[in-house]
Formats: structure tokens, C-alpha cells, sequence
């Protein structure tokens, strides 16, 4: 097995790559797309240490992130459908609405 | 032999991802994420976890990204005009990048833990990966696992709710 620190390394990048598309991005769905992309992340520094440490934990952990984000797939989709309906537009900055 | 393999993925999965950031239209970003999943199931399989692998392929490639298309295809989303002013952009690069160096500069200074449990290779493959996985989720972690299908209703309800015609 390689050492853990490749793979934390590789998770922290696709983290950080995923962070800027967060912050970078007007595309809702391509916002959201990058939020799936670091829970991955995530989830392979999760089971990196799991084996790293021999403990079965990490990877149940794991299961549950990927629940969360089923979840938050369904309902985030839901609501980028009532946005479209009502604006027309998935634009982040067209979400205006509660701005002073 | 297996760190040449792992560099050649890691290397795929890195320029996919960063493709799901740069392109313009989102159904290109749609299957680039696919690429970095799959690159992400073959680290699970490096990493003696077959199960966590296909879940990552069923679960996520499968039917999260089918969901994600789906939803771009229904709205037919355009190719974005253009980007967040460049501030913006500026800023949060800054902040991503500096995010990962802290990462690594910690990682350079600390050592790994040497604690080790239980589980290894031999068991894995004694026992097999999904057992392992199971007897964790019905003894130490049963009452997560029940929350989690309270969770998974609250999902149900508020996808029900927001796609009614008036909200």
C-alpha cells in the first residue's frame, strides 16, 4: 500500500479545486457539482485513514456522507427547479430577493 | 508499479475536476465530475475498500449524476455568459489555494499516527469487506443508521413539497 500522505495530499487538491469552484462560479448546478466534488474528497481521506489505522469506522462514516449527499442532491435540485420556475434563470447572482 | 499507477489517476482525476471548474457549459462539467468519481472508486479499490468502490459508482456516478443531468437538461441551461467579476474570482482562488497550502504545510509538519486497529488486509479478505462493513453499521453505529432514515424522509417531504406548482 502507498504511504497515506499521497492520498491526503490528492484529496486536499481536488478539495481546494472544488473550493474555488464554489466561490468562482455564477452556474448553481456547476456550484453545486463542486459541493459533491469535496465531499468526495473527503470521503477518500476518510477511507485513506480508515486503512491507515485499520479501523472499519472511517468507511461507515463514509456511508453516511454519501446518505447526506443523496439528500442534498434531491432537495437542492428541487429548489433549483422552483427558482428556474419563478426567475427564469440559475444564476447565483440573480438571488436577490432578501438583499437589503 | 502501484505508484505509478496511483500518479497516472491522481493526475486524471486532478485535470478532470479542475475541467468541471473551467468549462463553460455545465453538461461538459456534468461528465468531467463522472471522471473524477470514477478516479475516486479506483482509489477505494487501491485502498482495500471494494465496497466503498461500487457504492461510489452505484450511489454517486449512478444516480446522483443521472439526477444532475437530468435537472440540466429540463431547465436547458446555457453556456454561462460570463464569469464573476474578476474580484471575485480573484479572491476566491486566493482563498482555495490558500486552503490547500495550509493543508500541506500541515501535513509536512506533523507525522502520521502509528495506531492500528484491527482491521487488515487478511482480514479483509478472510472475512470479506461487506460483512465488515455491516457488523459495524449493526452494532456500533445502529443508531445513526436508524437517524439516517429519518433523514432520508425529511429529503422525501422537502423534494415533494418544492417541486408542487406554487410554493
Amino acid at each position: 500500500m502507498l504511504a497515506i500522505e499521497n492520498y491526503l495530499i490528492l484529496s486536499a487538491i481536488l478539495f481546494s479545486i472544488g473550493t474555488i469552484g464554489v466561490l468562482t462560479r455564477r452556474n448553481a448546478i456547476v456550484i453545486f457539482m463542486c459541493i459533491e466534488m469535496m465531499l468526495n474528497a473527503v470521503n477518500l481521506t476518510f477511507i485513506a485513514f480508515s486503512r491507515h489505522l485499520g479501523n472499519i469506522d472511517g468507511q461507515v462514516f463514509v456511508f453516511f456522507v454519501m446518505t447526506v449527499a443523496a439528500a442534498e442532491a434531491a432537495v437542492g435540485l428541487a429548489l433549483m427547479i422552483a427558482f428556474f420556475k419563478n426567475r427564469e434563470s440559475i444564476d447565483v447572482e440573480d438571488v436577490n430577493l432578501m438583499k437589503l | 508499479m502501484e505508484s505509478i499507477f496511483f500518479l497516472v489517476v491522481a493526475a486524471v482525476a486532478v485535470i478532470s475536476s479542475i475541467l468541471v471548474v473551467t468549462c463553460k457549459n455545465p453538461i461538459n462539467s456534468a461528465l468531467s465530475l463522472v471522471m473524477t468519481f470514477f478516479c475516486l472508486a479506483t482509489f477505494y479499490v487501491m485502498l482495500d475498500a471494494p465496497f466503498m468502490a461500487a457504492t461510489q459508482v452505484i450511489v454517486y456516478a449512478g444516480a446522483i449524476m443521472v439526477l444532475i443531468i437530468f435537472v440540466i437538461m429540463l431547465l436547458n441551461v446555457k453556456a454561462e455568459s460570463g464569469k464573476r467579476g474578476s474580484h471575485a474570482v480573484f479572491a476566491g482562488s486566493v482563498l482555495g489555494l490558500f486552503a490547500l497550502f495550509q493543508t500541506v504545510w500541515f501535513l509536512s509538519k506533523g507525522s502520521m499516527t502509528g495506531a492500528t486497529g484491527t482491521m487488515d488486509k487478511a482480514q479483509i479478505i478472510s472475512v470479506g469487506h461487506v460483512e465488515l462493513i455491516g457488523k459495524a453499521l449493526f452494532t456500533d453505529f445502529l443508531l445513526p443508521f436508524e437517524i439516517t432514515s429519518v433523514l432520508l424522509l425529511a429529503a422525501i417531504v422537502g423534494a415533494v413539497i418544492l417541486a408542487k406548482k406554487k410554493i
